[in-house]
């Protein structure tokens, strides 16, 4: 069949799907083509342009870049990146497997738990986020008071650059567990249950069955949600911009945060895209890579 | 089945991690009902000694009744965002679950990595494109951006819904006299009624919560969402907790009895979205 015989039996489906094509068009694409543009010029508040003002920046290369990843500044926050992405996938993830694996059994009450621990998943994050700052304040927040009632010291909770990274992470693993939870019981219903009954005629314990029927059948579910709380936790700005602001001194800032605190607090447009390349860069090739492999490992099955 | 060993263990551990998943939202619902010296007292109190409606008065009617505004923008935006979020996603979803046109593996993967994108890569962009279009502190842009970055994960929910449909009675529909169109709309649509429960619910709540596109698109208080509206009580003036508080309760409560009932179908949403490619 030829190109124009195939495009022309399914007009209807070209029909169909134009609305979104041309709203993806606008909204997502043309300004993804547009910050990568603007990341090669020196766009600030008072060049940008409006509708009565032209605009009066220009193209300077890649001086962004080189200026970006030559600080110190860029790479302090790149570790702080990575530092806040591998331990809240991590909690998230073992704690979710833990809590799956309690849940994945005949209990009472079981429906009760469930709920309960969806509760952190249903509260909008801004609220969540906001009721973790009331909870770490310095005077008169839970923890400080509860360390006081006890007789310890109040602690720095938001002022103090390890403080403050503990504080936005407890928030953002409280916030994300529940999901990796929901998802993983999902995998481990799932597995049938005959191959638990045919293991135990077979004389495996429950470690053996855990490692040898568990953990192969759980891993599609578990790298797939692995790779997507990786990425949302990459670029989670909410917690991180109203527990701490990035502070104190950037020193919660993630990349993502800091992109923005760049573009809407400095209106340096030019170097906030250049961050924002920057994270997309990490985050697809990490995917390609993830993904690959993936596949490898998948072929042993 | 396994054997049951050690119940008592694993309900001691359940309860220990339901509490601590219950906490936060406990703790502000008893600070918003704390008079305010009681709210700022360096005594450590879990209940309040004496139960007051105060804060919840102030946040509604402070301002000329404010709060209902945020409450009426943050609806309208919400609402409007989930029609227009489900013509475009159940149209293009249809499309690639029924026809095997060019581009279709492309199509799909398209969506996936959009998924990928920071805000932080599409907002200064955005925010220059509204500027440029007049489209900062109105309805129309914020919109239009919701129902953008909600697309992607409608479009591949309500595909793996259609896929699920079998396309017998499709045919049948069509030796029958109905259009293409037709049957789309009264047979397909009509079964796929959880599908498209669950993504008009995805939509609201992703319109419903978004922050970042809200603070920095609306900069006069008459048209504030909740976010960026609650956000003064805490970053401007740092006194308001009892405020916080009280608001917070008010916008939570309705939200997750809404989230713990539609839960279920949205986890059944994301398995048959993702089990078939």
């Amino acid at each position: 069949m030829s190109l124009w015989k195939n495009i022309r039996r399914h007009r209807l489906a070209y029909l169909l799907i134009l609305p979104t094509a041309v709203v993806m068009a606008t909204i997502v694409f043309y300004p993804l083509i547009r910050g990568v543009l603007i990341s090669f010029t020196n766009m600030n508040q008072y060049n940008m342009g409006s509708r009565f003002v032209p605009a009066s920046y220009r193209f300077v290369g890649l001086n962004n870049y080189l200026r970006v990843l030559a600080s110190r500044e860029f790479w302090d926050i790149f570790i702080q990146t990575i530092i806040w992405t591998v331990t809240n996938v991590f909690f998230h993830f073992t704690i979710g497997l833990g809590l799956a694996l309690l849940l994945n059994r005949r209990l009472k009450g079981r429906a009760v738990y469930r709920t309960l621990l969806l509760v952190p998943w249903a509260v909008p994050t801004y609220i969540s986020a906001f009721s973790w700052r009331w909870l770490f304040n310095s005077k008169y927040g839970f923890f400080n008071l509860a360390l006081k009632a006890l007789g310890a010291d109040p602690i720095p909770w938001l002022s103090h650059e390890i403080w403050a990274m503990v504080a936005v992470i407890a928030t953002n693993v409280w916030l994300g567990f529940p999901f990796m939870m929901v998802v993983l019981l999902g995998g481990l219903q799932s597995i049938p249950k005959e191959m638990y009954e045919a293991s135990e005629v077979d004389g495996c314990g429950p470690l053996r069955q855990f490692r040898s029927i568990t953990l192969p059948l759980l891993k599609p579910v578990a790298l797939t949600a692995t790779l997507l709380g990786i990425i949302w936790t990459f670029n989670m700005f909410n917690v991180i911009y109203l527990v701490t602001e990035g502070g104190p001194h950037h020193q919660t800032d993630i990349l993502a945060t800091f992109a923005f605190i760049e573009a809407f607090h400095q209106w340096r447009f030019g170097i906030a895209t250049t961050y924002a390349v920057i994270i997309l860069s990490i985050l697809l090739s990490f995917s390609f890579f993830y993904i690959r492999a993936l596949r490898g490992s998948e072929e042993i099955y | 089945m396994r054997r049951e060993r050690h119940t008592w263990l694993v309900h001691l551990v359940l309860v220990i991690c339901c509490l601590a998943a219950v906490f936060p939202i406990i703790w502000v619902l008893s600070t918003s009902f704390k008079p305010e010296p009681e709210v700022f007292s360096d005594r450590l109190n879990l209940l309040p000694d004496h139960s007051t409606l105060e804060n919840y008065r102030h946040v509604l009617t402070m301002k000329d009744g404010v709060f209902f505004i945020w409450l009426r923008n943050s609806t309208i935006i919400a609402l409007i965002t989930t029609v227009i979020s489900l013509f475009l996603s159940s149209t293009a979803a249809y499309a690639f679950s029924r026809y095997r046109f060019l581009g279709r593996r492309g199509g799909l993967y398209i969506f996936l990595i959009a998924q990928m994108f920071p805000g932080a890569i599409l907002i200064v962009p955005l925010y220059n494109l509204m500027r440029q279009f007049g489209l900062l502190n109105s309805f129309p842009g914020l919109i239009l951006a919701y129902a953008t970055v909600a697309l992607p994960f409608c479009v591949w929910m309500l595909k793996g819904f259609f896929d699920t449909i079998p396309k017998g009675l499709e045919e049948a529909a069509l030796v029958d006299g109905l259009s293409p169109l037709g049957t789309f709309y009264r047979v397909v649509l009509p079964l796929s009624l959880p599908g498209l429960a669950v993504t008009a619910f995805f939509s609201f709540i992703t319109a419903w919560n978004e922050f970042m596109f809200a603070f920095t698109f609306m900069s006069r208080e008459k048209l504030y969402t909740l976010p960026v509206g609650l956000r003064q009580f805490v970053f401007q003036f740092q006194t308001d907790w009892h405020l916080m508080a009280a608001a917070a309760v008010l916008i939570t409560i309705p939200v997750v009895i809404f989230f713990l009932q539609a839960q279920r179908y949205l986890v059944a949403g994301l398995t048959a979205g993702g089990v078939k490619g």
